[in-house]
């Protein structure tokens, strides 16, 4: 083991199906108590990591161990200390939320009364006290995503594996997820999250690992990544593309680089430094220009401009099977 | 390592999680007791009067054995068709991450679905004394009729557990058995007697465990007349015998290859 405090380690992970080789020698570790965000595009091996993980998969090279136990010689005991939500939320349609929660916590060896017990402290915990008597079928996809998650906390595990708990939810509903898996990290449980929304790592996860085609292609906090690809930019838009020029005139003089002006969105990019000094600067500057500015303001990178940089396309462009409505109706299970 | 015990408590809370569903889901209790009504009396009143039968039997108690095994053995289908349901769902993955026994959803499931054939005969049966159909032997002779169709039935099950768990998509499994259990119970002793088939489907019929189990649950109703001649094949003169030999032949094979299947499943 590398230190004691670490929840998950992961070493040289590979895992081939066939010709395809889904991990090529993936490394990672989680602390306990943390939140690591696992990113990547679809495909590029997010859930085979959690597969592993959570000893549905075994890897064809590399070691793997949870709470010290390692996954494939002790995977009894690992299935004992975890608790897994996959992609699709997986709960019975015709038992209630109640009755689900039961279950789960019964074939976790919980004793009936203590399986009622936690199940009732779940279903008041992520909102579905009102819900609790109805059959799962009946829940929106937000409810069954909550279910889900409910399940796999039944017997308190020590390290929870979230493979895409958003995924084709609506905003509200998605900031709700945020806020259950906030209170989650807040109560001590280590938490590997994967997701295709940067935004959703850059709110949850203290460090990231970021995956594309079975790859590590970078790892830090947030801020160590958005430094990756460097500082922030004054952008603005004008009310004509023909005022484009006299605007980067007046600011060629601010810039740290190349301006990049787009005619098409009438948008003007400017690197900067300085922060709101350097913006305080620009619109004095402007103030003298005859344009008429709609918007202005300072941008930091964000997680896109980060993936963008890394593997040169984005995350969006990456994950034609993305679509929400595609997953949504999945996680319903309509099509029968 | 898990326990018989633990084995058996998991079995028993998969087992009444899948009855649950049976109870929420009316079309199945419907569909368990619409069909096999009536199958028995279309083939009562409709077959009744053109096939020829030894004497001293009638249509319906030659029949009612063959209805009985015919829908058994497709009610254990639903055993590949709810595991295939429950992998589209993420069902098995779940149950796969918990620290429960392993052959504890296979167990529950085939169970289960047990259960539901149990209900099917006794509807069928009832059925069958409206029509006519009647036990002519024993207490011990009607019990030991219904358990050796529920045995069969039962090994069925996690044959059909191996092919749900193989092929994963409820709709092909249903597609795929019916097209192989539909000559099975037809190719067999089920609705008219062998006398009449071409030698090298009798042949065929004689040896097919559908025909010997329907010919172990007539012997052991009483529904075969003293004066029947004696079957010329071993399988039907020792049909219990030899229906239990398919049985424990089919749990021997298919028990182990389930299990592992649902080990390795992936979604």
């Amino acid at each position: 083991m590398r230190g004691m405090n670490n929840a998950v380690v992961v070493e040289g992970l590979v895992k081939r199906f066939g010709e395809n080789t889904a991990l090529g020698g993936v490394d990672l570790t989680v602390s306990e108590g943390t939140v690591l965000g696992l990113l990547g595009p679809n495909g590029a091996g997010k859930t085979t990591v959690v597969r592993i993980l959570s000893t549905l998969l075994r890897p064809d090279a590399g070691r793997a161990e949870v709470n010290g136990l390692d996954v494939v010689t002790q995977a009894g005991q690992v299935r004992a200390t975890i608790g897994l939500t996959g992609q699709y939320a997986a709960v019975d349609e015709y038992l209630t939320g109640r009755e689900n929660l039961e279950m789960v916590g019964r074939l976790y060896r919980l004793s009936a009364k203590e399986s009622r017990t936690r199940a009732g402290e779940l279903l008041e915990r992520f909102d579905l006290v009102d819900a609790a008597g109805r059959p799962a079928k009946t829940y929106s996809g937000g409810m069954r995503r909550r279910l889900d998650i409910a399940a796999s906390l039944i017997a308190r595990p020590r390290v929870l594996f979230l493979d895409e708990p958003t995924t084709g939810l609506d905003p509200r509903s998605r900031l709700g997820m945020w806020e259950f898996i906030a209170d989650l990290v807040h109560d001590g449980t280590t938490i590997l999250l994967t997701t295709q929304y940067l935004e959703e790592a850059d709110r949850l996860a203290d460090r990231m690992v970021v995956i594309d085609k079975g790859r590590v292609i970078a790892r830090g906090t947030a801020d160590e990544l958005k430094a990756q690809v460097g500082g922030e930019r004054l952008e603005l838009t004008v009310r004509t593309a023909e005022q484009l020029a006299a605007v980067s005139e007046a600011l060629r003089p601010l810039a740290h680089g190349e301006l990049q002006a787009d005619p098409q969105t009438r948008r003007l990019s400017v690197p900067v430094t300085g922060g709101t000094d350097t913006l305080a600067e620009a619109l004095r500057r402007l103030s003298g220009v005859r344009a008429e500015i709609l918007d202005i303001g300072l941008r930091r990178p964000d997680l896109d401009d980060v993936f963008l940089t890394l593997t040169g396309h984005s995350a969006e462009d990456a994950q034609p099977a993305a679509d929400p409505a595609e997953h949504d109706t999945v996680s319903a299970g309509a099509p029968r | 390592m898990t326990t018989l015990a633990e084995t058996v408590s998991d079995s028993i809370v998969i087992t009444r999680r899948n009855l649950i569903k049976v109870k929420r889901v009316p079309d199945l209790i419907v569909a368990a007791t619409l069909s096999p009504i009536m199958f028995v009396v279309l083939f009562r009143y409709v077959f009744g009067g053109a096939i020829n039968l030894p004497d001293g039997i009638t249509y319906a108690e030659f029949l009612l054995p063959g209805i009985f095994a015919q829908t058994v053995i497709f009610g254990s289908t639903i055993t590949g068709a709810s595991l295939a349901d429950d992998m589209q769902k993420g069902l098995i993955d779940r149950f796969r991450s918990l620290p429960m026994s392993r052959s504890a959803v296979l167990i529950g499931r085939t169970v289960a679905d047990l259960g539901l054939n149990a209900f099917s005969i006794m509807v069928m049966a009832l059925t069958g004394l409206v029509v006519g159909w009647r036990i002519n032997s024993s207490i011990a002779g009607a019990i030991g009729g219904f358990l050796i169709l529920l045995v069969f039935a039962y090994a069925i099950s996690w044959l059909m557990a191996l092919v749900g768990l193989l092929v994963r998509t409820p709709e092909v499994v249903n597609n795929a058995s019916f097209i192989v259990i539909f000559p099975l119970t037809f190719i067999a002793n089920t609705f008219v007697p062998l006398e009449s088939f071409p030698t090298a489907l009798r042949r065929f019929a004689e040896w097919n465990p559908v025909s010997t189990v329907t010919q172990a649950s007539r012997e052991l109703f009483g529904n075969i007349p003293a004066s029947a001649p004696e079957p010329a094949a071993w399988s039907l003169q020792n049909p219990v015998l030899y229906t239990l030999l398919w049985a424990a032949a089919i749990l021997a094979v298919f028990i182990p290859l389930s299990v592992r299947a649902y080990l390795r499943s992936t979604r």
